[in-house]
């Protein structure tokens, strides 16, 4: 197997002959995400408290690792989910085989003088800044003075402010620009540009830390990885060459070029958080508790060929096959032998991803379509059902209405999240209006329905979990996060082995060989030791 | 004026290849965190993919022929049938495309940088200063060709190679082979060794980097802790 560098190949070398019972599995373990749209109430917390740890900085003002989109929309930046236009993803081409649709490894390196997929910073926003200090040192004037904006990158005057990180606020513009939304596709959209039946939902983004991700395969220089362990996908700071082709490969948009740096730079999914067994930020400040953080378990074999199934609309279903049972007794000794810590098997066990995804199917991948099998997860939303007033909206004969009347067309609903294909997506929006139905009836009117669950194929004790996770969202539940393991960490980069050490040197004993000066030009960004530059989180507040 | 001679094309390139090796080592080694192409495409699209892609073709295309012009012995072209004043018409004639190619790019790349505001504002002097220098220097080399071309003989090419093989192979009498070579034949040679000298202190390094690892390379990259 030629697909994924790195470990536990030779696991696979030994399957070939045996028989097929005791298939070999190349077991990992990562940290995924689940966002039930039901519950989002689009405050952007989750944007700005992510701004504030890791973007407040010169070069990425305009990066947003986690942003918020009211859809329909275009979304941020311009049109990201049209690969017609950006060619982000992977294609499966006549042969079966899949590769990015901006082009091979060859093709990659023709175009690598200018990328001529890249977006270009208008298409997110010129970032901008106000003349504050005008307020206050204005001279007297008839007119109250005002805080003009000033380009963060030039600082010069800007006369008006084109496009900005959530232009389309609450359906903001008009529904022209709006409806060019490719969720869109195959549904007559002009009748949602009329008031009486207009709809919307959010979208908050961030990257995907996909078991395909595009970005990684994309990247000249080698320096995207996914960490074997928990599957973050990172950007070594220090490898990066700043060749860019990842901006482009990346589907979601989720990987920003650094103008002032000349490197990339994308969500980390708070990893020193996560290692200390700690909610990402956006997930940890979420007020709508719409966030759920827990362990996977899956094949990595089976990345390949998942990934290169032939329709687009397999691909939800052949991720699901991906992941394993953590309750299995097979799947646990096997993920034992890989060295998976048993605690991370327990949070396995406990995963709220793994229930949502897995055991209730409510929860999907975000355009599965581009190939990625990402690994941030949706619960799609409920809307207000259509010409309500005709019907008590959810009958207390246990009775659902049809999921088709909601105000956002089920359509929508699976172009976004299951590359079209309805049922899946019909099946967990009558999940969700069973489980309010059912504990309705137990809490308002003291009746048990278990009719309406059948329904749906749902048990008592499993509604009443749903109900738990979905609706009361307990933190505990919400985020089951196993800390790293020392025994796991140990060969390469380990925090407590360096204490004190002073690693390679050049014979200079334990100086950095860092000055204040540097002879490379730039300022000198501060080091810790490791190598890791610290980014420092300041707002500039005065301008060039 | 003969101590200027030995100086600048004596001793002078073997600093400015010091400088440039052991310069890229400690940066490499130093301050990889500054080891980038520095693209400013994403700031400015426009005229950046088509003077991009020329300069860059024209100039890896005139490094290759220089390389090449320059190391290659005679002993070696002469044998395989090419006359020294045939070889000189091949460079003239080589050097015009490719120099011309160059030419029309670093332009753009040049008016872009100087007159964008967005491009000025986030340039550094060096990555100003680096760009004047490989224009400068473009220019001097496509200003040899009519001189070129009117000494057919290729005498004035056979000296200028005797002295770079002397000098990589670390043979005396080096400056000596060129003290009679035209002054732009000489300033030519100056700012090219300046270039070397300069390398590591500018955003040339991702010259280094070319990334031809990528081609045989996995599409995926799992990093085990």
């Amino acid at each position: 197997m030629t697909y994924l560098s790195g470990t536990n190949l030779d696991r696979e070398a030994g399957s070939k002959g045996t028989p097929p019972r005791k298939r070999s599995r190349n077991i990992r373990a990562q940290i995924g995400m689940v966002l039930n749209l039901d519950k989002c109430i689009g405050c952007h917390t989750c944007s700005i408290t992510c701004k504030n740890v890791w973007t407040s900085r010169e070069g990425v003002e305009y990066a947003w690792f986690n942003n918020v989109e009211t859809k329909p929309g275009i979304g941020f930046p311009n049109q990201w989910e049209n690969q017609q236009k950006w060619n982000g993803g992977w294609v499966r081409k006549i042969n079966g085989k899949i590769e990015p649709r901006q082009g091979g490894k060859l093709k990659s390196l023709r175009n690598i003088f200018a990328n001529p997929d890249l977006p270009e910073i208008d298409d997110y926003y010129e970032p901008f800044d106000f003349d504050y200090s005008h307020l206050q040192t204005a001279s007297e004037s008839k007119a109250p003075p005002t805080a003009r904006p000033r380009s963060l990158i030039t600082g010069e005057r800007m006369e008006k402010i084109e496009s900005g990180p959530n232009w389309e606020e609450i359906l903001g513009t008009e529904f022209k620009s709006r409806s060019r939304d490719v969720n869109f596709e195959q549904i007559q959209k002009d009748m949602y540009g009329e008031f009486e039946n207009t709809f919307m939902m959010y979208l908050p983004r961030l990257c995907e830390h996909c078991l395909n991700p595009t970005c990684v395969a994309a990247c000249p220089s080698g320096s995207i990885y996914k960490r074997e362990e928990d599957g973050i996908v990172l950007i070594d700071q220090d490898k990066c060459r700043g060749w860019r082709m990842c901006v482009s490969a990346c589907p979601y948009k989720k990987i920003y070029y650094n103008w002032e740096t000349g490197k990339s730079e994308k969500c980390t999914f708070c990893y020193p958080r996560i290692e200390a067994g700690e909610p990402t930020v956006c997930s940890e400040t979420c007020v709508g508790r719409i966030r759920y953080l827990g362990v996977l378990l899956y094949d990595a074999d089976r990345i390949e060929a998942a990934a290169s199934c032939e329709n687009e609309q397999d691909l939800y279903s052949q991720q699901l096959d991906i992941f394993l049972d953590p309750n299995d007794e097979d799947v646990i000794a096997e993920a034992r032998a890989a060295g998976i810590p048993a605690s991370w098997l327990t949070a396995a066990q406990e995963s709220p991803v793994y229930k949502m995804a897995m055991d209730w199917k409510v929860a999907f991948p975000l355009h599965p379509e581009f190939r990625t099998l990402p690994m941030v997860w949706y619960v799609p939303p409920l809307s207000p059902i259509q010409a309500a007033a005709e019907h008590d909206q959810i009958g207390m004969d246990g009775d659902i209405p049809d999921v088709r009347s909601l105000r956002i067309p089920v359509r929508y609903l699976a172009n976004l999240l299951t590359a079209g294909k309805e049922e899946p997506i019909v099946l967990a929006l009558q999940r969700m209006l069973a489980m309010r139905s059912f504990m309705r009836g137990k809490t308002v009117d003291n009746e048990v329905n278990t009719a309406v669950l059948d329904r749906v194929d749902l048990t008592q004790l499993q509604v009443e979990e749903m109900y738990r996770y979905m609706a009361i969202a307990n933190y505990e539940d919400r985020f089951v996060i196993p800390t790293s393991h020392r025994e796991y960490a140990s060969s390469t980069f380990d925090a407590y082995g360096e204490q004190g050490g002073c690693g390679f040197s050049f014979g200079s004993g334990c100086s950095t060989g860092s000055s204040e000066t540097n002879l490379f030009g730039g300022n000198k960004k501060p080091q810790r030791s490791g190598g890791i530059p610290i980014k420092i989180p300041i707002k500039v507040e005065t301008l060039k | 004026m003969n101590y200027l001679n030995t100086l600048l094309f004596g001793y002078y390139p073997y600093i400015a290849m010091s400088v440039f090796i052991i310069g890229s080592i400690a940066r490499y080694d130093r301050d990889q965190y500054s080891w980038r192409t520095g693209s400013s495409q994403f700031l400015r699209a426009k005229e950046l993919r088509l003077g991009s892609n020329l300069f860059h073709i024209g100039i890896l295309l005139l490094f290759v022929g220089h390389l090449f012009g320059l190391l290659t012995p005679p002993a070696v072209y002469h044998g395989l049938g090419l006359s020294s004043s045939a070889k000189q018409i091949l460079a003239v004639v080589a050097g015009g495309i490719f120099g011309g190619i160059c030419a029309k790019g670093i332009y753009l790349l040049i008016r872009r940088r100087l007159t964008d505001a967005r491009i000025r504002a986030t340039s550094s002097r060096m990555d100003i200063f680096i760009l004047l220098l490989i224009g400068v220097q473009l220019a001097l080399g496509l200003l040899t060709l009519p001189i070129s071309l009117y000494h057919s003989d290729g005498a004035n090419m056979v000296l200028l190679s005797e002295w770079a093989q002397r000098i990589v192979t670390f043979r005396s009498g080096a400056a000596d082979q060129i003290s009679n070579v035209g002054t732009l034949f000489k300033l030519h040679l100056f700012l090219g060794m300046t270039l070397f000298l300069v390398f590591p202190f500018s955003r040339l390094v991702h010259v280094w980097s070319v990334p031809i690892g990528y081609i045989t390379r996995p599409y995926q990259v799992v990093r085990r802790r």
